[in-house]
C-alpha cells in the first residue's frame, strides 16, 4: 500500500533521511517510532506531498508521492504534528469545510467518523481553538478521515495529550482498522509501539529496524534485568564502570542492565561487590526487554 | 468554482467573527475621512504679514491696503527699520515681509518702474511658494491699477490681467481635490494590508499545512482568498463615498457604476500585491512591514498630497508602476471631471494588466510544497 524506497532529505547540511526504505501494507496499523529529530515529520511530509525527496521515491495505493500528487491528495488524511485547524471556526465549521473542499458531506461518512466525532460531537458549536488537547485531537482525525481516504498518515497525533486522551486515541486507530484504512502514525513514545501491527525504529534519518513490536523485542540480544538499590545513583556509577555489564540504563526507578557473562555465579560476585561497596536494599529481578530496551541496543 | 467559493464563505467567516477586524474595516476610513481632508489642506489663511514702508507715499500706502484687504494677509506689525523686520521672521512672529524703499512713487512717475522687496519665511517651502504666489499676483493686480492712473488714462483699453476661471472646481475647494484621493488610499491600505496579513497568518497558524494537502489548486485559494477583500474594499469605498457627499459635498460628476469599476479593477491590483506579499513572506511581520514599505512611497509619489507632475523624472517613472497614481488618477478624473469609461480607459488598462501580473505572481510565489 505504501511503499518508501531509498528516500534521502537534506536541509542545508542537515541530513534528515538516509536511504530510507519499507513497506507498508493494506489496513495495516504502522508505527514510525524514534526521538525527536529522528527524522520522522520529513518523512511524513514526503508522503503526504508537502515536501519533494531529495533522492528515492515514495508511493501511496501505487501512486507516486512526487508525479501523482493531485491523486494522493484526494485519497489521504494527513494529520499534521501541530493542531493545523482553523481555530476561530467551530468543529463543525472545520469538519463541514474540510467535507466540502474532497467534495464529500459530513452525513455522507458519517458513519466512518462516529465512533471519534460522536464523543465531541456535544460541542460541535464550541470554537476549535477553545478544545482541550484531547478534544483537539480527535477533531483532526475527524477532518483527516471525513473524505474516506485510503491512507491515514499521523504526524506525532499523541504528543503533549494526556495519558488517557493517548490511550483512546489509539483505541479510535485500532477500529479504524475495519474499514480497512491503512495508517501510518509517527510517534516518540516508545511504550505506544505495542499496539502498532508492526513498527519502524527511526534514528538520526537511519531506519534501524522494521518488524512487529513482538519480534523486535524477541530479538533482543542477553538477558535482561532491572535493579534497585536505595542510593541509585551511586549503583549506576557504580555498575556503569564494572567490566562484568554489558549495558546500564536508567528506566524510571529501576536501571536496566545486561550481564557479559550472565551465569549466576559473575552475577553473584558483581552483586557482592555492590554490597560492599555500601549499597543496600539491592533488589534483582530479570525482566522481559520492551522497545525502548531494543531501541537503546540498536543503537549501540 | 466550487472550491473558490468554499474558501470565500469560509473567509468571510472568519472575517466578520474577527471584532477587531470589523473595527478596522468600518471605523478606521471613517475617522481617517473625517480628520485627513482637514489636515490635508493647502489653503494659506492668515498670512502674518509685516511692514516696512520707506516710502510713505499715497501710492505705498495704496500697495499696502491691497495686501490688507485680501482676505489672506493680516498684518501684524510695521517698522522702519529692515533689521527689526528680519527679527520678526526669526522670531517667527510674521511669515512674510513686505518693504517698500524710499521714493518708490517717484522712480514710478519718473522713471515707470519701482521695486518692492519681498522677504518670506521659508521653513516651510511649500508655504513659502504660496505666499510668493499670492503676493505677486496682488503686486501684478495694482500694477494694472496704478498704470492707468500713472498715465493719464492713456492706456486704459489696454490688455488687463487675464482674469481665471477655475474649471470642474470653481472655489479651489482644497477638500474636493483632496477626497476622492484620500477615498483611493483608504481602500487601498486596507486592501493590501489586510491580504498582505492573511496568507501569512494561515502560515504563522500552521493551517496552510492542512489546506495543502487538499485538492485546492493554487488559484482557486488566491482567487478564493481576494474576493472577500476585494467586498471589503467596496463596502469601504462606498462608506467614504457617503461621508464624501454627505459631510464634505464633494461633487460625483461621473458615473457611479464606473466609479465600482474602476474601484474593482483596481483593488485587483491592490490585493495581488497583497497576496503576493503574504506569498513570500513567513511572517507577519515581515509581510507587514513589506507591506507598510509600499503602501508609504507609492502613496506619497502618488500625487496625492503633492503634484506628481513637478517631481523629477525618475520618480515619475517610479509612478507607471504605481497602482496608487492610477487610482487616484482615475477616480478624480471620473468624480471631479465627469470623465467617461473611454476618458480613463488608458489608466484603467494599465491597472488590469498590472492586476493580472500580480495575481499571477501571488499564485506562482505560493507554494503548496517545497
Amino acid at each position: 500500500m505504501i511503499t518508501i524506497t531509498n528516500i534521502s532529505k537534506s536541509y542545508g547540511k542537515v541530513q534528515a533521511l538516509k536511504n530510507v526504505g519499507f513497506e507498508v501494507s493494506r489496513g495495516e496499523l504502522f508505527g514510525l517510532i524514534g526521538p525527536d529529530g529522528a527524522g520522522k515529520t520529513s518523512l511524513m511530509r514526503i508522503l503526504a506531498t508537502l515536501i519533494l525527496p531529495d533522492s528515492g521515491s515514495a508511493s501511496i495505493a501505487g501512486r507516486d508521492v512526487v508525479k501523482d500528487y493531485r491523486y494522493i491528495r484526494n485519497n489521504i488524511g494527513y494529520m499534521p504534528g501541530r493542531f493545523s485547524l482553523y481555530q476561530d471556526l467551530s468543529m463543525e465549521e472545520n469538519l463541514q469545510f474540510f467535507a466540502t473542499i474532497f467534495g464529500t458531506t459530513i452525513k455522507e461518512n458519517y458513519e466512518l467518523i462516529k465512533p471519534i466525532y460522536s464523543q465531541i460531537e456535544p460541542f460541535k458549536k464550541r470554537k476549535a481553538g477553545a478544545l482541550s488537547g484531547g478534544m483537539k485531537q480527535k477533531l483532526a482525525l475527524s477532518c483527516a478521515l471525513i473524505h474516506r481516504p485510503e491512507a491515514l498518515i499521523l504526524d506525532e497525533p499523541t504528543t503533549g495529550v494526556d495519558a488517557v486522551s493517548r490511550t483512546e486515541f489509539w483505541e479510535m486507530l485500532k477500529e479504524l482498522k475495519r474499514y480497512d484504512i491503512t495508517i501510518i502514525v509517527s510517534t516518540p513514545y516508545m511504550d505506544e509501539a505495542g499496539l502498532c501491527d508492526r513498527v519502524a525504529l527511526i534514528q538520526s534519518g537511519n531506519i534501524l529496524q522494521v518488524d512487529t513490536p513482538q519480534n523486535i523485542v524477541n530479538s533482543y540480544k542477553g538477558k535482561l534485568y532491572a535493579i534497585k538499590a536505595q542510593d541509585i545513583y551511586q549503583l549506576n556509577n557504580l555498575l556503569r564502570q564494572h567490566t562484568n555489564i554489558e549495558s546500564c540504563f536508567t528506566f524510571g526507578e529501576f536501571l536496566h542492565i545486561v550481564f557479559k557473562n550472565d551465569s549466576s555465579e559473575q552475577q553473584a560476585i558483581v552483586l557482592d561487590y555492590l554490597e560492599n561497596q555500601g549499597m543496600k536494599n539491592i533488589v534483582v529481578q530479570p525482566i522481559n526487554p520492551n522497545i525502548e530496551d531494543c531501541f537503546i541496543q540498536l543503537l549501540q | 468554482m466550487r472550491n473558490i467559493f468554499i474558501i470565500v464563505k469560509k473567509e468571510i467567516r472568519q472575517i466578520l467573527r474577527d471584532k477587531l477586524m470589523m473595527l478596522i474595516i468600518f471605523v478606521m476610513p471613517t475617522l481617517q475621512l473625517l480628520i485627513l481632508p482637514l489636515a490635508a489642506t493647502f489653503e494659506m489663511k492668515e498670512i502674518k504679514m509685516y511692514v516696512v514702508d520707506f516710502d510713505n507715499s499715497p501710492t505705498s500706502r495704496d500697495l499696502i491696503n491691497k495686501f490688507s484687504s485680501s482676505p489672506f494677509y493680516n498684518i501684524v506689525g510695521s517698522a522702519y527699520s529692515h533689521r527689526q523686520a528680519e527679527a520678526n521672521i526669526i522670531s517667527n512672529k510674521a511669515d512674510f515681509v513686505l518693504e517698500i524703499p524710499a521714493n518708490m512713487e517717484r522712480e514710478l512717475q519718473t522713471l515707470g518702474a519701482a521695486k518692492v522687496q519681498f522677504v518670506v519665511n521659508a521653513i516651510n517651502g511649500m508655504v513659502a511658494g504660496l505666499i510668493n504666489g499670492y503676493s505677486t499676483a496682488i503686486i501684478a493686480d495694482f500694477n494694472s491699477e496704478i498704470r492707468t492712473e500713472l498715465t493719464g488714462g492713456k492706456y486704459t483699453n489696454q490688455l488687463r490681467a487675464p482674469t481665471y476661471s477655475y474649471w470642474f472646481n470653481p472655489q479651489l475647494d482644497y477638500k474636493t481635490y483632496m477626497i476622492p484621493g484620500i477615498l483611493i488610499m483608504m481602500v487601498s491600505i486596507i486592501g493590501l494590508f489586510l491580504t498582505a496579513m492573511n496568507m501569512v497568518r494561515e502560515k504563522e497558524i500552521g493551517t496552510i499545512e492542512q489546506i495543502n494537502v487538499t485538492p485546492i489548486r493554487k488559484y482557486e485559494f488566491i482567487i478564493g482568498k481576494s474576493l472577500p477583500f476585494c467586498l471589503i474594499g467596496l463596502v469601504v469605498l462606498t462608506l467614504g463615498l457617503l461621508l464624501a457627499m454627505l459631510i464634505y459635498d464633494v461633487p460625483v460628476l461621473g458615473s457611479i457604476w464606473l466609479i465600482y469599476g474602476v474601484a474593482m479593477v483596481y483593488l485587483f491590483a491592490v490585493l495581488g500585491i497583497g497576496l503576493f506579499i503574504s506569498a513570500i513572506s513567513d511572517t507577519q511581520q515581515q509581510a507587514m512591514f513589506v507591506a507598510w514599505f509600499f503602501v508609504m512611497i507609492f502613496i506619497l509619489i502618488s500625487g496625492l498630497f503633492t503634484p506628481s507632475e513637478s517631481m523629477p523624472d525618475w520618480l515619475k517613472g517610479i509612478n507607471t508602476v504605481n497602482p496608487i497614481y492610477y487610482g487616484i488618477k482615475m477616480i478624480r478624473m471620473v468624480m471631479l471631471k465627469g470623465a467617461s469609461f473611454y476618458d480613463i480607459l488608458p489608466e484603467l488598462k494599465a491597472v488590469a494588466i498590472y492586476g493580472v501580473c500580480a495575481m499571477s505572481l501571488a499564485v506562482r510565489a505560493y507554494r503548496k510544497r517545497v
